[in-house]
């Protein structure tokens, strides 16, 4: 009976929930950002229509709610007659496909060089780092630019492309993290008790760094959304006739006068999921690593 | 401190030579016969072919025309273009103070707008005032800077009419030899009436599309800063010593909350070139960028080559002059290094 009064702590994973709780902005981009994967995933049972259907006779419709809209789109056409709604609706589904892909393949390419650099050291390291300053000292966008032009416009390139871009700092990351577990105690202890290097690294080291690659990652997802719709808005992303936010855009440029409603959604759209995965992001990072919380 | 910056222009020297000889394979891996784009798609009799190929010099076996390349590099030769048969660096340069104009004027304007919105933030913390100004700069820091021109053209230039849609100047009404390559400045140096107006009207959403996201990356940096100086003992000395709070905030926390911040400014030059591309392109302002998106329209290798590495190496520059000044400015790290 006695053993009431003294409390059990929380699991690691309820306290980590109530923390991020307490950022309201956290759980509101979380429940947008659910809403949106929703989208994607049901699309082709949400969206009312395929998202290449012509509908030649009902072009260029304002949403339904403005003057001359029409019920049975309501977001409007595009210049070729196709529902909005719909292409929105699967554009999520290509956005965040492109994120959530180029997020876990610089993940897991980050975790094993940055894991490589640091217990191997040496020759390697330097050969790594060194190529990832370079990869650092070309401005972002413009590699990406190099690299589609190099292989070609399409959806697969393009995440080639941003891949390549925000690999360094996953490598960076994994690496210097690594580098101020390995000389702590409890990594000392399970090399004295004969775990082989391997096991060294990705049973005692890796999880321990796991935190700020997690709060990195989400917010990699959102930056790779926004490099990925860069690309398509300059030609060099998802070729026609695929539903990318981007390329809807850069569609829609010579309409900017006459129908500012193709314009305006797309980009809402891009806005309202980076802006929820930040949000969520920065909960993630205030909840599961107190040291990096601002203020 | 000269040894220091002596040791990083060193270690700048590997990185160019690497960044040289992967923009020279990713070119060659590109697919399409470089002369085939020059001759167009009507056949030529297979004389004129080789010539061609021997002008260009890809005759030659590959290692040598790395060598070529580097030689040329090192005599500041970039290569020449194959649509316009100018050469690589005389067209960068002609382009360059376009983007050099729009990219500083959009950072003063992150600067002059982010940083006091920062320390605003920290000082009124936990206000309405600090979750606005935050609410706007996670939305700056989301933005999709294409889609953010477009919604500027739609209502400040069609809407309201106040701002031309492209260019950097009426060239209907005004005309004069380039001096500085700043419109602005130029315009103010021709004694023209209206020219200073009409390039400034210009400038100004350019300006702000490309400031957005460094304003809110700077706006963020400085309040956490800020916040953090604001909880030192020598600012709450200052406090204690009943200076003024103007002074307390303006001159002992400010000055330290801004030695990250120039770090940050630093950092965000890469970001600039690359939201140049974008930026130029919507406003259609001849500058670099829309003029490397463009050589890719038109199959224009070597342009693209140069261009990508001379971008580069403006911002392997510019990261290296920030570091300097950085060391300047923070002496710790002068003598840390």
């Amino acid at each position: 009976m006695a053993s009431d009064t003294t409390q059990q702590p929380p699991s690691p994973l309820r306290a980590f929930w109530v923390q991020f709780c307490e950022n309201r902005g956290a759980v509101a981009g979380l429940i947008v950002l659910l809403f949106i994967i929703g989208l994607a995933v049901f699309a082709d049972w949400v969206a009312p229509y395929s998202p290449i259907e012509q509908f030649r006779d009902f072009t260029k419709l304002p949403p339904f709610w403005v003057e001359g809209g029409n019920i049975h789109y309501l977001f409007g056409t595009d210049a070729l007659g196709r529902d909005t709604l719909s292409r929105l609706i699967y554009g999520a589904r290509i956005s965040l496909f492109i994120g959530l892909t180029v997020m876990v393949v610089s993940i897991i390419a980050g975790i094993l060089l940055g894991l490589l650099a640091a217990s191997v050291g040496g020759l390697l390291d330097v050969a790594i780092m060194r190529i990832m300053d370079l990869i650092l000292s070309v401005p972002g966008l413009v590699l990406a630019i190099l690299i589609v032009a190099v292989l070609g416009p399409n959806l697969t390139n393009t995440i080639v492309a941003v891949t390549v871009v925000f690999l360094p700092r996953y490598v960076r990351l994994v690496r210097a993290s690594a580098l101020s577990e390995l000389g702590k105690d409890y990594v000392i202890a399970s090399k004295v008790a004969g775990a082989g290097p391997l096991r060294l690294m990705l049973v005692a080291v890796l999880p321990n760094c796991l935190a700020p690659l997690i709060v990195q990652a989400a917010l990699g997802v959102s930056e790779a959304i926004l490099e990925a719709a860069a690309l398509g808005f300059l030609g060099l992303g998802a070729q026609p006739p695929i539903a990318e936010w981007g390329a809807m855009l850069a569609d829609s440029r010579e309409f900017i006068r006459s129908n500012p409603w193709i314009v305006t959604l797309p980009g809402l759209a891009i806005l309202v999921t980076v802006i929820s995965i930040n949000l969520f992001g920065d909960g993630l990072r205030d909840a599961l690593d107190p040291k990096l919380k601002r203020s | 401190m000269f040894a220091y910056l002596l040791r990083r222009l060193a270690l700048t020297v590997p990185t160019f030579v690497a960044l040289m000889f992967i923009t020279f394979v990713a070119i060659r891996l590109v697919p399409g016969d470089p002369v085939e784009v020059r001759t167009g798609e009507r056949g030529i009799s297979p004389e004129r072919l080789a010539q061609f190929r021997h002008e260009l010099g890809l005759d030659q076996p590959v290692w040598k025309q790395f060598l070529d390349y580097a030689t040329g590099l090192v005599h500041g030769d970039f290569g020449t273009s194959v649509v316009t048969n100018e050469k690589v660096l005389t067209e960068f340069l002609q382009l360059f103070p376009a983007t050099l104009e729009l990219a500083f004027f959009a950072m003063i304007f992150a600067i002059l707008l982010g940083i006091p919105a920062g320390v605003v933030a920290a000082l009124k913390r936990g206000s309405v005032y600090d979750q606005a100004l935050m609410g706007l700069s996670l939305t700056g820091f989301s933005m999709p800077i294409f889609w953010w021109g477009l919604l500027l053209i739609m209502f400040v230039s069609e809407r309201l009419g106040w701002t031309p849609v492209s260019g950097r100047i009426d060239l209907i009404k005004f005309y004069f030899e380039p001096v500085t390559g700043f419109m602005i400045v130029d315009a103010f140096l021709s004694d023209q009436a209206g020219a200073v107006k009409s390039a400034f009207h210009h400038l100004v959403l350019p300006m702000v599309v490309l400031g957005t996201q460094p304003l809110a990356t700077l706006a963020r940096m400085t309040r956490s800063s800020m916040l953090e100086v604001l909880g030192e003992d020598y600012v709450r000395t200052a406090h204690a010593k009943g200076l003024s709070p103007f002074r307390v905030v303006g001159l002992h926390a400010l000055r330290n909350a801004l030695i990250p911040v120039v770090t940050i400014i630093g950092l965000q030059i890469g970001g600039l070139m690359a939201g140049a591309v974008l930026t130029e392109t919507i406003f259609s302002w001849p500058g670099v960028g829309k003029w490397l998106i463009e050589s890719i329209g038109r199959r224009d290798y070597p342009a693209l080559q140069g261009g990508i590495l001379l971008i580069s190496s403006v911002v392997i520059f510019v990261n290296l002059t920030v570091d300097a000044l950085y060391g300047f400015i923070n002496p710790r790290i002068r003598h840390g290094q």
